[in-house]
């Protein structure tokens, strides 16, 4: 646990503020190498800051995905409240169900589209303020402290991943501040990531039975989610961009 | 001399005004605060607050770090104001715990047009609406601004130039 100098100025700056805040959660880790991390004193894994070590991504079987289930988006717009307001034209929509239909067969595949969390994002390139960015762990967010709503990440999105909030909020969750004037997408429940949890639509997915999304950790070998990607094919939207996004499809 | 003692005469004014207590009606009233006190004093968090929040704020969304306590939800467990019926109020009511100071010190803060300002499970909606004045209709009607622009429905487009 580091302990910086602090920074601030006046009668309290003596009190070391990472010690003040920390108080009562006494956590000692160790950084031994890019993901692995030696961890004292009743810590855990989950309260480790958003590392290099890992890559947040997302596997989804189009075969599972029925055509009929919208239980994903439903449990993304309940865990983030961004409901709307019933106009189509200016809800905010953080995962959608795409069909697509295959004009010659006719077969249609069913599934969701959400932000694809690239590597290589073009919504980060473009941001004029720096509020676009990418985590260490993969995950691409809006910091709604800096963004000034000028929507050039939307444009973007080969996605159509992001929506602008037009209209006041109230109401929103404390894990997912959200409010007019901002960029917004899929943050892959960052807050539950961050706690060791798995994303909302993937848990909304399991209870219907589909099982049709899978989260993990790209860069571990043993997760469920790298055994699959190596054992079958699978493909990114838009492989032609080369963004080398974080969710991945298969049986597309 | 005739200054010194003018000055020291209103110091000690003052002074006595002070020890007797008397509070000029222009300082803001702050709502009392439940919980634990902050052990590096009001002071102190008056002065900081802000440095405090925007320090985690970064904290938290780059870097991922959800162990920090100068967080404006963990403000509001101790700082929820409430109006005379006993309801908690939001940002959007002079009697919030943030806006009695900063409308005092003339400071706008935009923390609430995206952050919640109350504790999570208040219905802000109806808080909100409670503390907007109501406002007169066209057919006669009155009821609240909010209820107005739900009933409105989203504002018209502007037809398209050429």
């Amino acid at each position: 646990m580091s302990c910086g100098k602090s920074r601030l100025r006046g009668k309290g700056a003596d009190i070391s503020r990472r010690d003040f805040l920390r108080s009562g959660a006494a956590v000692a880790s160790a950084t031994l190498a890019p993901g692995v991390t030696l961890i004292a004193f009743g810590g855990s894994p989950a309260e480790a800051r958003a590392s290099a070590g890992n890559r947040w991504g997302l596997l989804i079987d189009a075969n599972r995905c029925d055509a009929g289930c919208s239980a994903c988006v439903t449990a993304c717009a309940d865990e983030n409240g961004w409901a709307g307001n019933g106009d189509p034209a200016t809800d905010a929509q953080w995962i959608r169900k795409v069909t697509l239909r295959n004009t010659t067969t006719g077969h249609e595949t069913s599934m969701p589209v959400m932000c694809q969390h690239c590597a290589e994002p073009p919504c980060v390139d473009v941001c004029p303020t720096g509020a676009s960015f990418k985590r260490a762990d993969g995950i691409v967010l809006v910091d709604k402290h800096i963004c000034i709503g000028c929507r050039y990440c939307m444009m973007a999105c080969p996605f159509k991943a992001r929506s602008f909030v037009h209209e006041p909020v109230v109401n929103q969750k404390t894990h997912a501040p959200r409010g007019q004037g901002t960029v917004e997408s899929c943050t892959l429940c960052v807050h539950r990531v961050d706690a060791g949890g798995t994303p909302a639509c993937v848990e909304a997915c399991a209870a219907t039975g589909h099982g049709a999304i899978i989260f993990g950790d790209l860069k571990d070998p043993e997760s469920e989610i790298s055994r699959r990607l190596a054992e079958y094919p699978s493909a990114a939207l838009r492989p032609d961009l080369d963004l080398n996004p974080g969710v991945r499809y298969s049986n597309l | 001399m005739r200054w010194l003692v003018l000055i020291v005469g209103l110091s000690l004014a003052w002074a006595g005004a002070l020890a007797a207590g008397d509070r000029s009606p222009l300082w803001p009233d702050i709502p009392a605060a439940t919980g634990a006190p902050h052990p590096e004093g009001n002071a102190y968090w008056r002065a900081n607050h802000m440095d405090l929040m925007r320090h985690d704020r970064n904290l938290t969304v780059h870097e991922g770090d959800r162990k920090i306590a100068a967080s404006l939800k963990q403000c509001f467990d101790c700082h929820t104001a409430r109006d005379d019926r006993g309801q908690v109020v939001t940002y959007a009511d002079k009697g919030h715990f943030c806006r009695s100071c900063h409308d005092y010190a003339a400071v706008r803060v935009d923390c609430f047009s995206c952050h919640r300002s109350t504790p999570e499970g208040v219905d802000e909606t109806a808080a909100q609406a409670n503390a907007l004045p109501p406002v007169r209709l066209g057919g006669g009607e009155a009821g609240s601004i909010l209820a107005w622009l739900k009933r409105a429905g989203p504002a018209p487009r502007p037809e398209g130039g050429q």
